[in-house]
């Protein structure tokens, strides 16, 4: 049964590239307001649920919710309203490298966004601050090192205040100062706006700072689910290996 | 053998009708909003006006050359009178379109497969569509737009550059003037000259911008695919522009038949 607090629903989802199942009859309740930390091993079909929810991808078989708006059913311009509302940083940043960091940020803001362009600017430049980026704004990305791209992204996943904020791989490319910071923001943004958080992390120090819950996916499935108390006391071997990994991934 | 044989016909047949439906959403998208005007003039300026140099050059070098050939080949006959109406209707209908279409296949087909290949690559396109813009729109729409603007514009610099190349040759061995030379290019020259002639630089964008795009949105295999992205469109947005020319000319002469004439 599908709680109705939840953000986001996964109902039976199965996707499948070629003859490899990636995601296979998947049922998951993400709920408002709150933390999730999707974890799991490489290839286990963690990116490609965030793609799911966010509409990138179809499922073969299943529906994706977000509020009350079936992903999966929604017109182009209802899909794109949906979009609005959610933040979406890419494992690799994915950022527009034809304009500056700080144009990347103001992008959202000048497509959904009446605001005047000094304004739009502001906002920018406070998102940027916000990462610690804010001496790198006028730099091209293809400047910036791996973990300068990466909260560059983040800054430009926020730039709308979306209701939900969809990151991959936060951790990845940075040095764990910068990482604990990157963490504390977003459990700041949950916390200052009740911003709903999926996370996919390999990382389990980072996924133990940020999530209220943990989901852990394995050959495309949900292996377990709980706090990270009940994944370190999990039936599953693999998850209970996992959550003692201290150094991350 | 032949279970080989239909699957390579089945895929490639398969391809081609998505190419194909591709292309028509990019023509019925050019009708409905949101418009994307701003990235339309931007794509404008950076296919158009920055092609403008190499058009211009190129222009005036085939006019030179062509004044060359057609003084030699007109001086057997003592039609020499008639180089310059000869060179500006060569121009007009069909060297100048086909060259100049050539060149911004290579110029713009390599630029833009090579771009929205990369941005596939690195998941900007991705990146746009959650940021909900509508990437198809934006990234291709814009460029097929501005490809079909630029190519009449492009095509008539070439046209003067290559007329003006002409006199330049005419003037060094006849010391014909530049008033004169202009007058007589333009004694055979009618309107129905130019109307096929734009048109159908307006169908070598569409086809340049919709392949390049194509190739370049449908990419993958990392760096080496932006590579083969590039050079597949200079070439397939070639032939198919010389294999549309054959029917546009055609389609001319039956719109208009005093051009066959």
């Amino acid at each position: 049964m599908i709680e109705p607090a939840a953000a986001i629903r996964l109902d039976h989802v199965s996707k499948a590239f070629g003859a490899f199942r990636v995601l296979d009859d998947v049922s998951i309740s993400i709920p408002r307001g709150r933390a999730t930390v999707v974890l799991g091993r490489s290839g286990t079909g963690k990116s490609v649920t965030l793609r799911h929810i966010v509409g990138l991808l179809q499922p073969d078989s299943g529906r994706v919710f977000v509020d009350d708006d079936e992903i999966t059913a929604l017109s182009p311009s209802a899909l794109a309203a949906v979009r609005q509302r959610i933040g979406f940083l890419f494992q690799n940043a994915a950022l527009f490298d034809s304009i500056t960091v700080a144009e990347n940020v103001a992008f959202p803001l000048r497509r959904h966004s009446t605001l005047p362009d000094g304004e739009i600017r502001a906002r920018a430049l406070e998102k940027l601050a916000a990462v610690g980026l804010a001496r790198a704004a006028e730099s091209m990305p293809g400047a910036l090192s791996g973990g300068m791209r990466k909260r560059a992204g983040l800054a430009r996943a926020m730039a709308l205040d979306p209701a939900i904020l969809l990151v991959d791989e936060p951790s990845a490319g940075l040095d764990p100062v910068t990482s604990e910071e990157i963490d504390d923001l977003l459990v700041q943004v949950k916390q200052e706006r009740g911003t709903t958080l999926v996370v996919v992390t390999h990382n389990i120090p980072s996924a133990r700072r940020i999530a209220d819950t943990m989901l852990f996916l394995h050959e495309g499935r949900v292996l377990a689910q709980g706090t990270a108390e009940d994944l370190e006391r999990s039936e599953h071997e693999l998850v209970r290996k996992f959550m003692q990994s201290e150094a991350g991934g | 053998m032949s279970g080989f044989v239909r699957t390579v016909v089945v895929t490639r047949l398969a391809r081609g009708g998505h190419a194909a439906t591709f292309a028509g959403r990019a023509l019925r998208d050019i009708f409905r909003p949101p418009f994307e005007l701003q990235e339309t003039a931007r794509q404008v300026y950076e296919l158009g006006w920055r092609s403008l140099p190499l058009i211009a050059a190129a222009g005036y070098a085939v006019g030179i050359v062509m004044s060359m050939h057609t003084r030699a080949s007109l001086e057997r006959f003592g039609a020499e009178a008639l180089v310059p109406a000869g060179l500006a209707l060569a121009l007009v209908r069909e060297t100048g379109p086909l060259v100049c279409g050539l060149l911004l296949s290579g110029r713009v087909g390599a630029g833009v497969g090579a771009e929205l290949g990369a941005m596939k690559v690195t998941e900007q396109i991705d990146a746009l569509e959650a940021v909900a813009v509508d990437s198809f729109k934006f990234l291709v729409v814009t460029r097929v737009v501005a490809c079909m603007i630029a190519m009449p514009i492009l095509t008539a610099v070439m046209n003067f550059m290559g007329m003006l190349g002409g006199w330049t040759a005419e003037s060094a061995v006849s010391g014909m003037g530049f008033e004169a030379y202009f007058r007589a290019a333009f004694s055979l020259l009618q309107f129905s000259d130019y109307v096929p002639g734009t048109l159908k630089t307006m169908v070598f964008g569409f086809i340049i911008a919709v392949t390049a795009s194509y190739l370049g949105v449908h990419t993958s295999g990392g760096t080496q695919g932006v590579g083969y992205a590039a050079t597949r469109s200079v070439v397939t947005a070639s032939i198919l522009m010389i294999a549309a020319n054959v029917v546009l000319v055609r389609l001319i002469f039956f719109v208009f038949p005093e051009m066959a004439e």
